[in-house]
């Protein structure tokens, strides 16, 4: 890999995010209003139904998790989505870029994004809240780079499914999030999903971060399972996404869409 | 003088439709070659496999060397390309464009390769304009910018004078020709300005329907066809094969194994 393609990649998204105001809220106005908006119906829902006051913590615990993971998704994917919008494909993969070096920019660069979304949210639950998700200390980190690792598979796969199916399959880079999230016990746990539901939610890792959260928040320890199936399931879904893009990227060369998509 | 592209048995196939058909040619080192064609022969689909951009169905491509399918990012790092029709992305300014491709490409001392080219292609003043403000023109001229960034040794055009007027596309002309001619550089140049092709291209290619139909120097190509200008000689060749017929006296001018007419090379 070549760092200096890399980074010449995520100059390049730098220098599109920086000038276009609604790049800008997707990274900062969106992600602070999910916590403003839950945040006053959690509180809402405090006074009206006498829940315990955990419940406010799991849930702006919950949406700042869920916006790193939504973000690192969302970076993944639009970032290509970007270069096929402003008629740059040809410029892109007719250049001396490896698919790698093109993936880890994207990759990188929803990582920094995912960092300021989890400072600048939890910075805000301190003094809206009351909520330090700091305090989770080492395994916010964990939970961080597992709900990362998510983000970047879910984003390869909808790429992937862009190239092999094209502009129609440009809305999933909005959708797929949207039908993850009722499964993966973001706001609750599991178990109150429907029975047949239940191994599906298990196999996505961030139904484990996400009950390890709640857990954590609880007071009680995380356990051991919760450490290592949801790595290993990030790992095994990183690969298996991750040969699904290179497959679709050679498809489409093969098929001649690179070029019809891409001009 | 050696090849440094060569192209055997091409075929590329897309559904039912056969859009390059046992394609052979090669190209020396320093030539300009011209590929000429109607609308639909091929032309564009064979740079954008030689860029790697589409796969083959069949054949090889080797670009210095080495085959394509193997070493597409070594091979790409010492080439480049510019399309009147594939602008750079609008939404960059001149110069964050040309410094990214810089930067993709290894460009060393960017910012005097980037300010060298802006002059050259009378972009100087527009470094801080966004690329989609650029008119049509100006832009041909950036991804021409970007195209030199990397001294290719190989620079695949398509039709990089299409939207240019008479002055400016003289300019890119006398541009292309003289960097050829002190770097070595090839050029694959496809156009349908004839102008272009008989005053830069050292040889000609023109294809029908995905194979090669003729294949000399400008000279030779209205020799044997009969031509007055090369405008002519285009409509006679395509129109001929078109209707099936062979445009060109095989007899006088030898066969390849396409049974294609065949012309010499004259190689710079």
């Amino acid at each position: 890999m070549n760092l200096r393609v890399i980074r010449a990649l995520m100059i390049k998204y730098a220098f599109i995010v920086s000038r276009n105001t609604f790049r800008l809220m997707d990274l900062f106005f969106w992600p602070v209003m999910d916590l403003v908006l839950w945040g006053m119906v959690t509180v809402y829902m405090m006074k009206v139904s006498n829940s315990a006051p955990a419940l406010v913590t799991f849930l702006i615990a919950a949406i700042i998790l869920w916006n790193v993971l939504y973000r690192a998704q969302q970076l993944v994917s639009v970032s290509f989505l970007d270069d096929v919008w402003s008629r740059n494909l040809l410029n892109i993969f007719g250049a001396p870029i490896r698919t790698s070096e093109y993936v880890g920019a994207a990759c990188l660069m929803g990582l920094m994004q995912g960092l300021v979304v989890l400072c600048l949210l939890g910075i805000m639950a301190i003094f809206l809240h009351s909520l330090n998700v700091f305090s989770m200390g080492f395994i916010l980190a964990f939970f961080f780079v597992n709900l990362l690792l998510m983000g970047w598979s879910l984003g390869l796969m909808v790429t992937g499914c862009i190239l092999k199916w094209g502009p129609p399959a440009e809305a999933l880079a909005w959708a797929v999030p949207g039908l993850v999230q009722p499964i993966a016990a973001v706001f609750y746990p599991v178990s109150v999903l429907p029975a047949w539901l239940q191994p599906i939610a298990l196999s996505f890792p961030a139904s484990h971060i996400f009950e390890g959260m709640r857990a954590v928040l609880s007071g009680h320890a995380i356990e051991s399972y919760q450490i290592w199936l949801p790595l290993l399931l990030n790992i095994l879904y990183l690969f298996l996404f991750g040969y699904f893009f290179q497959s679709s990227l050679e498809d489409a060369r093969k098929r001649g869409f690179l070029v019809k998509y891409g001009s | 003088m050696d090849n440094i592209i060569e192209v055997r048995g091409l075929r590329k196939e897309f559904k039912n439709t056969v859009a390059i058909d046992d394609l052979n040619f090669e190209v020396k080192r320093g030539e300009i070659l011209g590929f000429l064609g109607a609308n639909g022969a091929g032309k564009t689909t064979t740079i954008f496999m030689l860029l790697g951009l589409i796969t083959p169905t069949r054949g090889s491509i080797k670009i210095m060397g080495e085959e394509m399918k193997n070493s597409r990012v070594n091979i790409l790092k010492r080439m480049n390309f510019a399309s009147a029709y594939q602008q750079l992305p609008y939404n960059l300014r001149v110069w964050e464009n040309l410094y990214v491709f810089a930067e993709i490409y290894g460009v060393s001392n960017s910012k005097k390769k980037i300010d060298d080219l802006l002059e050259l292609f009378e972009l100087s003043d527009m470094r801080k304009q966004l690329s989609g403000s650029l008119s049509s023109g100006e832009q041909t001229r950036l991804t021409l910018c970007k195209a030199l960034l990397n001294d290719p040794e190989i620079l695949l055009l398509d039709e990089p004078t299409a939207s240019l007027d008479p002055d400016q596309a003289d300019k890119v002309r006398k541009i292309i020709a003289a960097r050829q001619r002190e770097k070595g550089m090839t050029v694959i140049n496809t156009s349908h300005n004839m102008i272009d092709v008989s005053e830069l291209c050292h040889r000609i290619l023109f294809m029908q329907k995905g194979k090669v139909v003729a294949n000399g120097t400008a000279d030779q190509i209205l020799v044997q066809s009969g031509a007055k200008s090369l405008e002519e000689a285009f409509i006679t060749i395509a129109r001929s094969n078109k209707n099936g017929g062979a445009p060109l006296d095989n007899d006088s001018i030898g066969n390849n194994n396409n049974g294609a007419p065949q012309l010499t090379a004259a190689v710079p």
